[in-house]
């Protein structure tokens, strides 16, 4: 057996189970709309936490943009002062910020496209419930159970395979979320171990103490010297 | 017969189209009892790009079932291999 063969069976082993599960197939309607309704809501929900993810890798990318720009300006300070040793710290977190930096882009692309995938999927299923909803009316309507058998297995068939597609791609959306969230984690943390330096520019850093202190020391061999000329010494 | 391509949607697709799909089809099946990743994501975009090139799509408010059950586009080799081991990518 296929792919496709294997793929086409198990889905169509679950509809067979929905079609089995109630005597009077209007039942089967009703409670297939009631399942329709509730992963129409699962839809939604994934499309938020997609969103939310996107958010908070795109603050994180605004937040690495800064530190890169701070570290080549600490870098500058550094060469100014004569600490190439310090310059160098500062080149080298610049550079692993710039990788950082892409990384987070490449991410954020496809967590968009994710996105886009989830909101397609989400009106699909919407114009497939809406004409499930009529159906179902119609069929309550206007046949007795013995007659609604054929029209019943049609819609629900094409909607059950319909709801097994979108559950699959919600199912996988949110696994792809996860992982990025972990990243996004892992990154916060390298974040706050200072592995990277505080990014968000809130503290000193190791770099700018070292370079208050070169600057502090200047000032006060100033001072000094000034002293010492008007005390005459 | 419509051919349903999981995560976009279903196509109509002429029967003349069958036997390709097929070929290509058992062609995975060998790929990934090889191991072969690579060769595996040109083959299973052959199908995908097979139905997307000769379908027709059917608009969002058909309700019908599908002939075919393609997974989707972008399924990975991990997964691929997951439905041949028969734990399948749907839950039941």
């Amino acid at each position: 057996m296929g792919l496709i063969d294997r793929t086409s069976t198990i889905i169509k082993a679950k509809i067979n189970k929905i079609l089995g599960k109630f005597e009077d197939p209007r039942e089967t309607l009703d409670y297939s709309y009631e399942k329709q309704i509730e992963l129409l809501r699962n839809v939604k929900r994934g499309v938020a936490e997609v969103t939310t993810a996107k958010k908070r890798l795109e603050l994180q990318k605004v937040k690495l943009e800064q530190n890169f720009k701070k570290l080549d300006d600490q870098a500058r300070e550094a060469v100014k002062a004569g600490r190439e040793d310090l310059a160098r710290v500062a080149l080298e977190r610049k550079s692993n910020t710039q990788a950082e930096i892409a990384s987070l882009e490449q991410q954020i692309a496809d967590i968009a496209k994710e996105q886009e995938k989830l909101m397609v999927t989400e009106k699909r299923l919407s114009a497939k419930i809406e004409s499930f909803r009529s159906t179902k009316e119609t069929i309550k309507a206007q046949y007795s159970a013995a007659e609604a058998q054929v029209k019943v297995t049609e819609s629900v068939s094409g909607i059950s395979e319909e709801m097994s597609d979108v559950g699959l791609a919600v199912q996988r959306a949110q696994d792809k979320t996860e992982s990025m969230k972990a990243r996004a984690s892992a990154l916060d943390e390298l974040v706050e171990a200072g592995t990277l330096e505080d990014v968000t520019g809130g503290t000193k850093d190791d770099i700018d103490r070292e370079l208050a202190k070169i600057k502090s020391k200047g000032e006060v061999d100033a001072q000094l010297d000034a002293l010492k000329k008007e005390l005459g010494k | 017969m419509i051919v349903r391509l999981m995560g976009e949607g279903q196509y109509e697709l002429d029967k003349m189209h069958l036997d390709e799909i097929n070929k290509i089809d058992n062609n995975i099946v060998n790929i990934v009892n090889k191991g072969d990743e690579k060769t595996f994501k040109s083959e299973f975009k052959k199908l995908t790009d097979n139905v997307r090139r000769h379908g027709k799509k059917l608009p969002d408010d058909i309700l019908k079932p599908s002939d075919l059950i393609i997974p989707p586009a972008d399924l990975t080799f991990e997964e691929a291999k997951m439905i041949f081991k028969g734990e399948g990518l749907i839950e039941g």
